[in-house]
């Protein structure tokens, strides 16, 4: 018998508070985008997780699509954070706490 | 319905696949939080997507597992990379400087509680509905044709919509990243700090 799927789902909630935790607790805006690129890939797991225990591919068709989804995410982010930094700001949270263009 | 919890009626090389995906999923995560250096950070999200690759193929998905190679571990890790080496590795985030206090213990604990609702929650009810299109997981023989029989039927018009956000993606990206020369730039150029390069 393979590993029950709330083994997948724990393991798939500790990656997420382990993002959120990285989100609040880094500075620099770039760690923090791959602390949510982890709560995105920690949702994935749970998806699978529950496409295999409810036998419906459905979950895996949106994992496909969260994964399209994230790529543009990381694309706009990352241009944001470059044009940021060409600002003559520094890359970290506490530097954008002026909001004037 | 829930599977026998005793990790005795498991097969053992399931069960060792998944205890080592799932360190080192978690290792690759305390990495990503912990490293001082951003490449470091990245590096790390390359095992954390690693051992997440494994886990789907663990689970009968050996299409996203390709896919979340590719895709995450190849192109995403690249990017991120690419942007840390154009912005020069940034040092200056020293863990010791707060500027709201007690901000870092706070948001520790918030982690933690998050955690811990999710898991009261989950052991209550679990509301998954009706499946949405009826269509059985496929086995290692033809999980691409299954996934790919329900995006061109039953999906058609989201898989359609993500081609429109991958060109809105990549129009934004071009946007973003040029360059714009105007009188407006050059006064604020003559007016920046002297010694950096003048590019813009």
């Amino acid at each position: 018998m393979s590993v029950p799927g709330s083994w997948y789902l724990i393991l798939a909630a500790v990656l997420f508070s382990l993002g959120i935790i990285g989100v609040l607790v880094r500075r620099n805006v770039i760690v923090m985008f791959m602390c949510i690129e982890m709560m995105l890939n920690a949702v994935n797991l749970t998806f699978v997780t529950f496409s295999r225990m409810l036998g419906d591919v459905a979950g895996q068709v949106m994992v496909f699509f969260v994964l399209v989804v994230a790529a543009a995410e990381v694309v706009v982010g990352l241009g944001i954070i470059v044009s940021i930094f060409r600002r003559r700001l520094g890359a970290t949270a506490d530097d954008l706490h002026i909001l004037k263009g | 319905m829930e599977p026998s919890m005793f990790a005795a009626a498991i097969a053992k090389p399931d069960l060792i696949t998944f205890v080592a995906a799932a360190l080192i999923v978690l290792a690759g995560a305390f990495g990503v939080i912990t490293s001082r250096n951003p490449v470091h950070s990245a590096l790390s999200l390359v095992l954390t997507m690693f051992g997440i690759a494994i886990l789907f193929i663990e689970q009968d998905a050996q299409f996203l597992a390709a896919v979340q190679v590719i895709v995450y571990a190849g192109a995403i890790v690249v990017l991120f990379l690419f942007v840390i080496m154009l912005l020069g590795v940034d040092r200056r985030e020293v863990f010791g400087r707060e500027f709201l206090r007690g901000q870092r213990p706070l948001a520790a604990v918030a982690g933690v509680v998050g955690l811990a609702e999710v898991l009261l929650l989950a052991r209550t009810t679990w509301a998954t509905g009706a499946h949405a299109a009826n269509a059985p997981v496929g086995n290692s023989y033809n999980n691409v044709q299954k996934i790919a029989a329900e995006v061109f039927s039953a999906y058609l018009l989201p898989f359609e919509a993500t081609a429109v956000l991958l060109v809105i993606a990549v129009l934004a990206a071009v946007y973003l990243a040029r360059r714009v020369v105007t009188a407006n730039a050059e006064e604020e150029n003559s007016e920046a700090v002297q010694g950096k390069a003048v590019d813009r």
